[in-house]
This record gives C-alpha cells, structure tokens and sequence, in this order.
C-alpha cells in the first residue's frame, strides 16, 4: 500500500471542524486551569490546615498520576453517581483541573515573589485581606507568571489529544473518522500532526508577543 | 469504596504495574540515546546537523505524543514499519522523550563555564578530547536532575500505550473499569502503583545527584 495523500482534501470539512472543537477545548480548559490553579495557589497558601490538606492530597494525586488515568475518572466516575456529562464537558474538567494543579505551583511561587510591602502598604491603607489578596497580590503574581503558564497552555494544547480517548470529536478523533472510512491512518495522522503543529506554532507566536510586552511594561 | 473488589483484582494490577515499568526503563535507554544524539546535532559545527536537531526538537514537541504513536503504530505498516503495540509503545515514547531529552543535556553542556573549554583547548586537547575529559564529566553532573523531570513525565507517558491496547496500568485500570463500573477503585489501585514507581525513581535520582556532587 503506497502513500496517497489526495484523499485528504475530501476529508477536509471533517478535519477542520476537528480543529475547531481542539481549539475550543483548549481555550475552555485553559480557562479554567488558570482560575482554578489562582484558587489553589490561595488555598494552599492562606487557608487553615483542615482545608489545606485535602487540597494538598488531591495536588499530590493529579501530580503523580497519568492524565489519561484522570480522565477515565472523571468521566466514568461522574457517571457512576449519576452525573452524565458530555464527553467535551468531561474533558474540559480532566485538562482544566489537571493544569490547575501545575499552574498552582506557579503562582504559589509568584504570590511569594511578590514584595512584603506590597501587602504591608495595602493593609495599612485599610484594605482587607481578602481584598488585599484580591487587588493588590494576585494581579502582580498573574503578571510574572503568565510566561511559564504559556508553557502548560502549549502543553495543554498536545494533551488535548487524549480526550479522544473518551469521546471528544476533536482533531484526533475527525482524524480517526477519516480513517475509519478511508484505511489511510498514515496520511490522516499526519495531517492531523500537522495541524496541531500549526497551532502549537501560533501559539508560540502569541507567547513571545505576550512576553516582550510584559518586559516593556515594566 | 469497594475493598473486597480490590483485593480480588489487584494481582492484575501488579502485572500490568510491571509491564509499565518495563516501558518506562526502555524508553528511558531510547530517550537517552535519542537525547545524546540530539543534543551532539544541536551543538555540531555543520549546520546541516544542527537543522536536522532542530527540526527533531520542533516536531516531536510541537505535536501531540499520542498522534506519533498512532503515526507509528497504525500508519508504520503503510510504509513497511510492522511493529507489536509493545515495540511501537518503546520506540515512540522513546523518540518523544528524546526531543525533551535533548534540550536538557544541550543545556546542561552549554551551561558548563566557557573558560574551561578555552583553557583545556589552549593546553593542546583536540575540541573532542576537551568534550570527553572537560565538559562532558562537568555537564553530566548538571544533567542528572533535570532528566530526572523528563523520566517523570515519561513513567506518566507510558499511559498512552494503553492508547494502542498495550495491557499495562492504565489499560488494566480501563477496563476493570468497564467491566465493573468502579471507576473510583480502579483508579485508586493503579494511581498507588503509578506513585509508588514515581516516588522510587524519584529517590534513585536524588541519590545519583548527591553521589555526584563535588561540592
């Protein structure tokens, strides 16, 4: 069986629409990582131990365990006590929560980098320290960590993939589509490949972007 | 939680645990192997080597694992690759790593002081003689850690396999999963094992570190 990759074009719709559904998981799992892990990164940082723990042995589960495996949990297990959710809600949960974990130790340590006077001025001036937290520490932390956090967005992007596994129409699985009606895997892998290469590619792009403008800003 | 239920498949658990260890030494070998190679590419005098490094660092990290497994496994055969989902599972978690590898040992030799290059050249040694006996020695020790990241994200890599029905723990996990609906047990087994070669590999790395350390 010889390469042919005419019959991609065919399939092409299909792919595209694969892309788009791989772009919106990443975005929506994105999102949540990064509100999720701001949220962890307080907890692990400020809130009494009783509720420091469990969120500490949770970190230590997602950190020490595959993300597949994860996945499976998630989506079977909501299941289980009766919560059916669609496979892209799923997956948005497994990635976004996954991520939260890596990003939190990023801005644990960029809420910790952020000067002591900070906070003492804030509060001198009668914020609370809720408030202080909220106005002041955080959004300096979010700036210094953007960066690094690129680097799990574009992570996050190529771990996309395995939410196939349970079901997402993403570019993955409109790959396997193709292929199921065509027996061409090689050229429908690639073509997949290369699209997420792309993607990846842009999102490189964005990033040093992002990151030149932040050394400006300072 | 189902105790009864995991004490009756955990023997399945601790086989699968084994063929999951036994993919992450082999691609540690492969990836290793790939990352020296990559590495020497990236640093060479030729410029055609340094693309071709280039251009494997770029690839292999730009686009998803999962994809150059099913690349390998299921499009191999198109271009005359047969390999058993266990050969293919090693050969593509190892190519992976690689790249991830050989930016880890560029960085540790390019990170090495550049004096020690200039004085070991002007006392007479060839540019491979200063490699072998000067930098690489001082860049091996600078290595060890940062490769020790790489081997725990590859031990949690080898999950993918199960992609490609290889019956290591998250396959095992996956399908006591399926045929007990007990998502919550299986995962609680198999994550313990996943720990448990993590955390040992963990310690093995920290103790090479300590034993390579000068200071």
């Amino acid at each position: 069986m010889t390469l042919d990759f005419t019959v991609v074009p065919a399939f092409l719709d299909v792919i595209l629409l694969g892309v788009l559904w791989t772009i919106a998981i990443t975005v929506a799992a994105a999102l949540v990582s990064f509100f999720v892990g701001i949220f962890f990164a307080v907890v692990a940082l400020y809130a009494p131990w009783f509720i420091r723990l469990p969120f500490r042995a949770f970190e230590w589960l997602f950190m020490g365990t595959p993300l597949l495996l994860q996945l499976f949990l998630i989506y079977f297990g909501l299941i289980q006590i009766g919560i059916d959710l669609p496979a892209f809600v799923a997956g948005v949960i497994g990635l976004g929560l996954h991520f939260a974990v890596y990003n939190s130790e990023l801005i644990q340590s960029a809420i910790l980098a952020v000067d002591k006077g900070q906070t003492e001025a804030s509060r001198t001036l009668g914020l609370s320290r809720m408030q202080t937290l909220r106005y002041v520490v955080v959004p300096q932390a979010v700036r210094d960590v953007i960066p690094p956090i690129g680097n799990n967005m574009i992570a996050l992007l190529k771990d996309s993939a395995l939410v196939s596994v349970i079901g997402v129409s993403e570019l993955t699985l409109s790959a396997q589509q193709a292929i199921g009606r065509t027996f061409r895997p090689f050229e429908f892998y690639v073509t997949a490949a290369a699209f997420y290469y792309v993607i990846n590619l842009v999102m490189e792009a964005v990033q040093r972007r992002i990151e030149r403008r932040i050394a400006a800003s300072r | 939680m189902d105790v009864e239920l995991i004490l009756r498949v955990y023997p399945f658990f601790i086989e699968a645990a084994w063929v999951t260890i036994q993919l992450s030494v082999l691609t540690t070998i492969l990836g290793l192997a790939c990352g020296a190679l990559g590495a020497a590419a990236r640093l060479s005098r030729l410029r055609v080597f340094r693309a071709i490094g280039a251009a494997y660092v770029s690839v292999i990290r730009g686009t998803p694992a999962l994809i150059q497994l099913f690349i390998l496994y299921f499009g191999g055969p198109q271009i005359g690759i047969q390999l058993d989902a266990f050969e293919a599972g090693v050969i593509g978690l190892g190519v992976n790593i690689g790249a991830y590898m050989t930016e880890t040992i560029r960085g540790a030799i390019i990170s090495v002081d550049r004096g020690q290059t200039e004085a070991a050249r002007t006392l007479g040694m060839s540019r491979w003689e200063n490699m072998r006996y000067v930098v690489l020695p001082q860049a091996a020790r600078l290595m060890i850690r940062p490769l020790g990241v790489n081997i725990n994200a590859l031990i949690k890599g080898t999950a993918l396999v199960a992609a490609i029905s290889v019956v290591e723990l998250t396959y095992t996990a996956q399908r006591f999963i399926g045929s007990t609906y007990k998502p919550f047990e299986m995962f609680l087994i198999s994550g313990a094992l996943y720990m448990i070669i993590i955390y040992a590999t963990g310690r093995g790395i920290a103790w090479l570190d300590r034993r390579a350390r000068i200071v």
